[in-house]
């Protein structure tokens, strides 16, 4: 099952419920995410504002992420916030909560490392990129004891044509081996961001590697094909 | 092969901006509402001719999925479209492309199949795990707003039409088209059962299309060069160009526009650079994204990509991701990830998909590493079998057509890890 109504990273089995509630008990939307709740809100039709809940619970988990400096995560006391903001019972949250791989029920470190591990990523070498994590002290579900890094093993993510890949926070890693997911992880906990995408020097996204086969013209400028049709 | 002329997705790698401009420049709503002025039923009409199917998998002819719609919806009860951006298929990264490269194709497409099928707004429902690639829907939805293209009177056709994107959150079960409905409701994304279909209650209880990315960013296109120019490529059937997926043991992976029907070699040889190690050893294909059956390698060669054709194999196009195994691969491990990737994925509501795909998942472990007995493998099929068509929504045929693939192929490959792990062909030991 998809969550499986386990804690995404590792944190304590059980957390203590006094001192989540202590600590965000008073949660409320930043000016700037009170704004974007509204825009979110109003994608619904009149009283189906209930749709709204997936989005919100990202934004809510993002302002937790940005008050904790981590990818966040969602604490009882902010999944009602969101429920009440939609007139909508905890319950209903929470099951959306527990539903949803992305929703982190337990915190997660400063980055989460989300490597692909399905057929095509594994037939492509993630057990190399995955290595390259363990070797730098990661274990899967587990966050450093430094809290830089949370390892996670993630179905596919779509990516496929540049297998092996990786997500970490909001950017794809693709194209990797363990030298490369080596040198992306050195540097992220020298604070430095790598460049997302590809890590094939000379490839841009998903054409062949070494150059399109096709639509080479689109290479150099931005060539209009109808004058051919 | 495929003439550039002749693609649809010219910026698909992303060489150029994605953004409004640069995508008028390719030819992105030019005229738009001469396009609409045809008439709801002229379009359908058009892409019906063009012999269109689904590109999100099942493959039902798209115009005809649009002719289901109401033809006087209410405002009280008003008609949705519903785009199936939730591309999570293993092997499926097509969309993705489309979303963050071409992302005018797919809000054009929307205007017109939604005004064809007398929606009053459309929902792009992105998966979760697309982040940069919502950003870019995001600001390019925002762009047309700011043209004019969306919103009241879209492009100054007369026809009031919103677009709006919705994020997912992980789960792949949000792309059958129910659970995608219910999870724009903000539920848990579990399939409904059908009937009511859709087109009769969908979104919030309204009539409701859901189409893939693919299948309505190509409509614009095809209005414009005609249904006879789509009919034009791939067998009878099976017409029209197709963003192909290739991943796994190839020299080149990629994504790549072709005419339907190409055969597995011309693609692979053309844009690929080959087979890893050469036509000699390429073990076995799944051709169409991971829910369908493997085909072993004599087979898939010369085999038209196409619908029928895989089909004709036992397998099938799916969304044309094609994940490709040379013979270093331990194919009973390879469709055991893909077992476990469904037990990962059942939402849980049939018992025979929650209880079978964890049942599936663990034989499967137990025959890649051989501790099992042969009569398992009947046992495992079996099982296969009782999940098979016995659930609300498709997973959990999903879930058993790759095992019956490997059982049905390899079968003497899973029995021979049983036998040497076993020790059979081995002296017995003196005591």
């Amino acid at each position: 099952m998809l969550n499986g109504g386990l804690l995404v990273a590792d944190g304590p089995a059980h957390l203590d419920e006094a001192e989540v509630r202590a600590r965000w008990g008073d949660f409320a939307w930043t000016k700037a995410n009170a704004a974007e709740a509204d825009v979110i809100v109003a994608r619904y039709p009149e009283g189906r504002q209930r749709s709204a809940v997936m989005p919100l619970l990202d934004l809510a988990q993002r302002q937790v992420g940005a008050a904790t400096q981590t990818q966040g995560w969602l604490p009882v006391p902010v999944i009602e916030y969101v429920a009440a903001q939609l007139d909508m019972p905890f319950m209903r949250a929470y099951e959306v909560v527990t539903f949803y791989t992305m929703y982190n029920l337990a915190p997660v470190g400063r980055h989460h490392v989300q490597v692909c591990g399905t057929t095509p990523c594994l037939l492509r070498g993630s057990d190399d990129v995955m290595a390259a994590c363990k070797n730098k002290g990661m274990t899967k579900g587990k966050t450093t004891p430094d809290g830089l890094f949370t390892l996670t093993e993630v179905e596919c993510m779509g990516n496929c044509a540049n297998a092996p890949m990786v997500q970490i926070n909001d950017d794809n890693f693709e194209d990797l081996d363990y030298d490369s997911m080596t040198r992306i992880l050195e540097a992220l906990a020298a604070g430095e961001m790598p460049k997302p995408g590809t890590q094939i020097a000379g490839r841009r996204t998903s054409e062949p590697e070494g150059g399109p086969t096709t639509l080479i013209e689109m290479v150099s400028a931005n060539h209009d094909y109808r004058k051919a049709w | 092969m495929l003439a550039d002329k002749d693609r649809i997705f010219t910026n698909v790698y992303g060489f150029q901006d994605w953004g409004l401009k640069a995508a008028q420049v390719r030819g992105d709503w030019d005229k738009t509402k001469d396009l609409m002025k045809r008439g709801q039923d002229a379009i359908i009409e058009e892409i019906k001719a063009s012999g269109l199917r689904g590109r999100g998998g099942a493959g039902f002819p798209t115009g005809l999925k649009w002719s289901f719609m109401p033809k006087a919806p209410t405002p009280e009860r008003p008609s949705f479209l519903v785009i199936n951006a939730d591309e999570s298929e293993p092997g499926s990264c097509k969309d993705r492309e489309i979303l963050r490269h071409d992302p005018h194709k797919l809000i054009e497409g929307a205007l017109i199949a939604g005004f064809a099928m007398r929606a009053r707004a459309a929902y792009i429902y992105i998966r979760g795990e697309y982040i940069r690639e919502a950003e870019t829907m995001f600001a390019a939805v925002q762009q047309a707003y700011d043209a004019g293209l969306l919103g009241k009177n879209a492009a100054k056709s007369g026809y009031d039409f919103d677009v709006f994107v919705h994020r997912g959150a992980g789960a792949y079960i949000c792309g059958e088209e129910t659970a995608m409905i219910e999870s724009l409701e903000g539920k848990k994304g579990q399939p409904r059962l059908k009937p009511p279909f859709p087109a009769g209650a969908g979104l919030y209880g309204c009539p409701t299309t859901v189409n893939n990315v693919e299948s309505i960013a190509v409509v614009p296109t095809i209005l414009r060069r005609g249904a006879p120019w789509f009919k034009g490529f791939g067998r009878e059937n099976n017409h029209g160009t197709k963003l192909f997926q290739i991943s796994g043991h190839v020299e080149k992976p990629c994504v790549v526009e072709e005419e339907m029907s190409i055969s597995f070699r011309e693609l692979i040889e053309r844009h690929c650079g080959g087979v890893r190690g050469g036509w000699d050893n390429l073990l076995a294909v799944i051709p169409g994204g991971s829910s369908v059956p493997l085909v072993p390698a004599k087979d898939i060669i010369d085999c038209p990509m196409d619908f029928d054709g895989l089909k004709e194999q036992g397998s099938g196009l799916g969304t044309a991701a094609i994940i490709v195994m040379d013979k270093s691969t331990d194919i009973v491990q390879a469709i055991s990830r893909i077992s476990y990737f469904y037990k990962h994925e059942s939402c849980g509501q049939c018992t025979p998909c929650r209880e079978g795909t964890g049942w599936m998942w663990r034989v499967m472990e137990r025959m890649r590493t051989g501790d099992a007995d042969i009569s398992e493998i009947d046992t495992l099929y079996d099982v296969t079998k009782q999940v098979e068509g016995h659930t609300i929504c498709a997973l959990g045929d999903a879930a058993a057509w790759p095992i019956q693939g490997l059982i049905k192929h390899f079968r003497p490959e899973m029995e021979r890890r049983i036998r040497e792990n076993r020790g059979d062909g081995l002296l017995e030991a003196a005591e």
